[in-house]
């Protein structure tokens, strides 16, 4: 152990140890903007500065290693005096259009001008020129309120393995872009959104949908109907003052309705849907010997990463749609001809955790009643967002509840949310049409957590199935290149391009850098949805009557024909540059 | 090479040839010199010997550089020691004809010093030469770098065989920390002390680099180093392998010093050829092999983070210290860097021993210093002088004082990274604690002096110009702070500052030295500071009366021209770009044109019109 002093109190921190986490101990918040730990420990900001002694300047606390009866100040008139300089500068280069901008309070480089007392104009000059990347479906650039932190590059190259964004040009021209100044869409991003996640101000934000559907909104021949995604009941909350891990399934149902949808359905319910189409998918395979291992096709980061990346592996990957397609497909078809609507005047408009599902309901064939099959993706941000201001009064709405029939959900379809979750939902439906018995546990404990690859082996009637979940792309690449290289051992394999599952995708509400080092956001949402399915009544997709009534009533049975031609879709090989 | 015997045999065998009675006519290659056709001229020799069939009585060789650059291209013909500058391939004839075969210099040739007006014979004799001392540049502009014998010949790969078959690595990094040589590459750290922990580190792989990305504007010492003594570098970068247990070392080079990288190569290849580098060396079980890595030329690359990461093949930034890369360097391994010119001096140390090294310099800088001369000075150039050398001598006797009789003004040490030393510290040793002392830094060796001519707050610009443009734009305070440092000094040179702008100059300076990530931006302030402390008159005067001293500031300048002095020609009017200059209707007496006049409003400042008038002079800058 190292002894040290900060501000002359006494601490013991194990060798290795920052000044930055040092300091927590305790209980000192040393300011941070670029860093992220064993992320993106590179001392760039210089926001961190505190004052050793002896030292022959300030020194960046995140870097700077403890040593043996080293005495800190993390809070001198000088220390002051350099961060504020410090952020004044960075203000100095920033699009200050703080008032509308989609961080106005949400922002770290606002929060510390406030708490430094920042003169907003104290180094007025030139600005750095840049241009706002507005070329893709899912994600927008502006580098003028970039503070080249690079948090968003280290997520890139160092979570997701991906890095189609790096630092180009240097000194005051310094920018983050793509390669050879190349638009985002031109490049093999994954569209995942962990990026915008981690950016502390407003330079990476979601490509913004509401005014599209405040304008389907007020169009009288529309019907307007809204999907929710899983993760989304238990992030929303954080919008709105609750603690992380707070479930507001009810009040989010409730403030739907109050921005006027015409009807509000869950794609909980497609993700039981997902369930019966994936498992009978998964039993044919194994009965035919064929294309296995097979893999899951819910997250759109992860297959577009796969197409970029993996392409080989497409026979491999379940043809099954996204719960966000099958709602939207759906909702065009089976409800449309049973209302008696033209799916031309209905307006789907789905809630998800993520960008990617941007990008992903512009995919081709995705359009089973000859219309696309979702015409708006809302970021579980972007709802926060349009509740605020449209007036709704979010924390006193008294829980609604779902429109009938699309809003019937298990507690297998609420834990498509969280990494494992679909694996789990899969596994009590594929166990009990296998053997034909009853489950006596619908619990798969083995693959739920955060842990970022996790595998089981199940015994289902004679069958050993193994199977392994992963979240995050680096995870993706692992288990990808296992296949590859013939040592996957695997039938059946969950991915999810978000490292946590969509708990922690892209589109969900965006927590400061000191929260999410010192919270596991991933592990408090995704006990939102295990809570959810712990306390439901029905458990299994099967089971869900709607869902057998939808199969009664116009599918069938799971992989018919008309279930293929609804439900199903096709994978590309994407080229990488 | 095996053995120590067959280095013995390569030097003796060398050696006799050298005192064959022979003519060797050495040419210049440096860059400076083969920019002025040194290579033409020794084509031109060669052709001349063979038509006179001398072959076997004259040789031609091509050495590295000089120093006396200016007065390129430089011709020196032994055994007489004889030193012919600014040489033309139409001087190739006499040489042959006069000095060769009739025995007579050709004393058009010669060099003649500045103050005496008397012609030199011996480049060892000239004012030049005779205060340097030169341990680092031994080789250079004596033997051809190209040539392995030739170095072998001059006591080469000596200290290695020593190092290698008699001492232990604790004795090579004794000597070095006896030796008290310190980096030359800008912030002189105790080399031994560097290998010290590097070998006290704990690796199964440990690395050895050579830190030859100068970018010091005016700095080009350690490329003379490269391509007159190419050898001198790999020898001693073995020896520091050899002391920290390393068997694997990097050169990184900017791809701008083309002749350089080409000599370096072609000598790692004759070295590893003769067994000098590659695996036993001297037959033991030491091994040690060399690359190049080139460089884009970023000045930042010089940083020793920023360059390991450049050699890692990621984008050249400086990353921050502790880990120091004595613990944890190039791809995470413990690695030395020290740059050309320290290198250069670790053989000759190994050789003549310590207590030799220790006895050049001051108390705390040992040994010599190679500065790049240039700017207003006499004699352009490379020089080579113990350390604790006055900047008197260094201008006045070695570099032959100020062109035209201009007064000395000031002189600027450590490149942007430095400062400028007024006139009254003129008598200042110049080691590395005087110049830290007096506000300035030693940097690489670049020195250029200044007169009355130049504006110090534009001095200061220029380079801070320069780091601006250079910096990586990874931490806040370099990539903001020095931007908008400029742009307060750019308001002083434009007269639109205001004395509270000054202070809030001094402000950002020192806070980007507190703050900065890497020693870029920490030393970025330097010129601006050393200016603010030195010639504060002058920022007063840009900012109260809004003149500058010097009338360099183009914003704070006008030209004017003499109505009376003026006799009207025209040529003014002919030279303008700007079609600024029109013809008034006043005739001065005794003249028969009317006089011209400037129109400010349109006038761009460029000076054309003052130059086309210098036989007149009516034309001048107020």
């Amino acid at each position: 152990m190292i002894n040290l002093k900060i501000n002359n109190i006494p601490v013991s921190v194990e060798a290795g140890t920052t000044i930055l986490e040092a300091a927590k101990q305790i209980g000192i918040k040393i300011p941070t903007l670029c860093y992220m730990k064993e992320i993106n420990e590179i001392g760039a900001c210089r926001v961190c500065v505190v004052e050793v002694k002896g030292a022959r300047s300030l020194v960046a606390a995140c870097v700077y290693p403890v040593n043996e009866g080293m005495e800190v100040f993390t809070d001198t008139p000088a220390v002051r005096k350099a961060r504020k300089t410090t952020i004044e500068l960075i203000l100095s280069n920033h699009n200050k259009s703080c008032l509308s901008c989609d961080r106005n309070m949400n922002c770290e480089l606002q929060a510390l001008s406030y708490e430094y007392g920042c003169d907003l104009n104290a180094y007025a000059g030139e600005q750095t020129p840049s241009e706002i990347d507005i070329s893709t479906d899912y994600l927008v650039r502006d580098n003028s309120k970039c503070v080249l932190c690079r948090r968003c590059v280290a997520t890139c190259k160092s979570i997701q393995h991906v890095a189609v964004i790096g630092t180009m040009n240097r000194g005051f021209n310094t920018s983050i872009g793509c390669a050879f100044d190349a638009d985002l869409a031109e490049t093999s991003c994954a569209a995942c959104g962990q990026c915008i996640n981690v950016c502390p101000t407003g330079a990476l934000t979601e490509k913004s949908e509401i005014d599209n559907v405040r304008a389907a909104l007020a169009d009288p021949s529309k019907t307007v109907i809204v999907g929710t995604a899983p993760a989304v009941r238990a992030a929303l909350g954080e919008e709105f003052g609750y603690p992380i891990g707070t479930n507001v399934e009810g009040k989010m149902v409730s403030s739907l309705r109050l921005l006027g949808f015409d009807k509000i359905f869950d794609v909980n319910f497609t993700a039981d849907l997902t369930i019966l189409e994936e498992s009978h998918e998964f039993i044919e395979r194994v009965q035919a010997g064929e294309h296995l291992p097979l893999i899951t096709s819910c997250s759109p980061g992860w297959i577009r990463f796969m197409e970029y990346y993996y392409p080989e592996l497409i026979p491999n990957i379940s043809s099954c749609k996204s719960p966000q397609q099958m709602f939207g497909a759906c909702v065009k078809t089976y409800y449309a001809e049973k209302m008696g609507i033209d799916p031309k005047d209905i307006y789907v408009v789905s809630v998800m955790p993520c960008v990617a599902k941007k990008f992903e309901k512009n995919r081709a064939d995705q359009a089973a009643a000859g219309v696309q099959d979702v015409d708006a993706v809302l970021t579980t941000r972007e709802l926060a967002k349009m509740i605020k201001a449209n007036g709704v009064i979010f924390n006193q709405l008294p829980d609604g509840e779902f429109d009938a029939p699309l809003g019937e959900y298990t507690g297998a379809g609420v834990i498509f949310g969280a990494t494992g979750g679909v694996m789990e939902a899969a596994l009590r439906t594929a166990v009990e049409v296998i053997t034909g018995e009853k489950l006596d546990s619908v619990e798969f404990e083995a693959v739920r957590g955060t842990q970022g690859i996790k595998e089981a082996t199940y015994k289902v009637g004679d069958l050993e199935v193994s199977v392994a979940v992963a979240s995050g792309l680096e995870n993706a690449r692992a288990i990808c290149e296992q296949i590859k290289n013939g040592t996957c051992k695997y039938q059946f394999i969950e991915i999810m391009g978000c490292p946590g599952g969509c708990v922690n995708g892209g589109g969900q509400p965006i927590q400061s850098s000191f929260v999410r080092r010192n919270t596991d956001i991933r592990a408090l949402r995704a006990k939102v949805l295990y809570e959810i399915d712990a306390n439901s009544k029905v458990r299994k997709s099967h089971e869900n009557t709607v869902v057998d009534t939808l199969y009664k009533e116009y599918f069938g049975k799971p992989g018919s024909h008309k279930a293929h031609e609804v439900l199903h879709t096709s994978y590309v090989k994407r080229e990488k540059y | 090479m095996k053995t120590v015997a067959e280095l013995q045999a390569i030097k003796q065998k060398k050696g006799e040839l050298f005192g064959a009675g022979m003519h060797h006519i050495l040419v210049c290659g440096g860059t400076g010199c083969t920019s002025s056709k040194s290579m033409n001229i020794i084509k031109a020799l060669n052709e001349k010997i063979a038509e006179n069939k001398l072959e076997s009585k004259v040789r031609v060789v091509m050495t590295g550089c000089f120093g006396l650059c200016a007065k390129g291209p430089i011709v020196v013909i032994y055994p007489e020691g004889t030193f012919y500058h600014s040489v033309k391939v139409e001087d190739v004839n006499d040489i042959i004809q006069q000095h060769v075969m009739a025995g007579k210099p050709v004393e058009r040739l010669l060099h003649v010093e500045a103050d005496t007006h008397e012609a030199v014979h011996k480049l060892g004799d000239t004012e030049f030469m005779r205060k340097q001392k030169r341990v680092a540049l031994r080789n250079c502009g004596v033997i051809n770098p190209e040539n392995i014998e030739e170095y072998i010949a001059r006591d080469g790969y000596q200290a290695l065989a020593k190092v290698v078959n008699e001492m232990t690595p604790d004795e090579v990094i004794d000597t070095m920390l006896k030796s008290g040589l310190r980096g030359r590459g800008g912030a002189g750290f105790p080399t031994g002390r560097k290998w010290q922990f590097a070998k006290a580190s704990v690796s199964d792989v440990k690395y050895v680099c050579c830190n030859a990305d100068e970018g010091d504007p005016g700095a080009f010492m350690d490329r003379s180093v490269l391509e007159g003594d190419p050898h001198v570098v790999i020898e001693a970068m073995a020896i520091a392998a050899y002391a920290i247990g390393s068997n694997q070392g990097y050169v990184y080079i900017r791809a701008e010093y083309p002749i350089a990288v080409q000599r370096l190569q072609k000598a790692i290849d004759d070295a590893r050829a003769n067994g000098l580098l590659g695996e036993n060396i001297f037959g033991s079980n030491f091994s040690f092999n060399l690359e190049i890595r080139l460089g884009a030329g970023a000045f930042v690359c010089g940083e020793e983070t920023a360059l390991m990461t450049s050699i890692e093949g990621k984008r050249g930034e400086p990353r921050p210290r502790p880990p120091f890369p004595a613990v944890k360097g190039l791809f995470g391994k413990p690695t030395i860097l020290n740059n050309v010119e320290t290198y250069a001096n670790v053989p000759a140390i190994i050789r003549n021993g310590p207590e030799w090294f220790a006895s050049m310099g001051t108390e705390k800088s040992k040994g010599t210093k190679v500065f790049a001369l240039g700017g207003n000075i006499v004699n352009t150039g490379l020089v080579e002088v113990p350390m604790g050398t006055t900047l008197r001598e260094i201008v006045y006797e070695i570099g032959g004082g100020i062109p035209n009789g201009k007064k000395f003004k000031s002189a600027q040490t450590g490149g942007p990274s430095g400062g400028c030393i007024p006139a009254h510290l003129i008598d200042t040793p110049i080691d590395y604690d005087n110049l830290i002392a007096i506000g300035s830094m030693m940097g690489s060796g670049g020195l250029i002096v200044m007169d009355e001519n130049n504006c110090m707050v534009d001095i200061a610009k220029f380079f801070l110009e320069f780091t601006v443009d250079e910096s990586c734009g990874k931490c806040t305070p370099c990539r903001i702070g020095n931007k908008r440092l400029l742009e307060l000094l750019t308001k002083v040179t434009n007269g639109t500052a205001t004395m509270e702008d000054i202070d809030r100059m001094e402000q950002l300076c020192y806070y980007i030295k507190e703050n900065s990530l890497c020693g870029l931006g920490q030393t970025a302030p330097n010129p601006v500071l050393s200016t603010l402390r030195y010639f504060r008159d002058e920022y007063v005067a840009h900012v109260q009366d809004k003149v500058c001293p010097a009338h360099v500031c183009k914003n704070l300048i006008r030209y004017e021209i003499d109505k009376d002095t003026c006799i009207g020609c025209g040529l003014c009017q002919r030279k303008c770009p700007a079609d600024a200059i029109e013809r008034t209707d006043y005739v001065a007496p005794g003249h028969k044109l009317a006089s011209m006049r400037i129109n400010v409003e349109k006038c761009v400042k460029c000076g054309a019109c003052m130059e086309a008038c210098q036989k007149i002079k009516a034309i001048r800058k107020v």
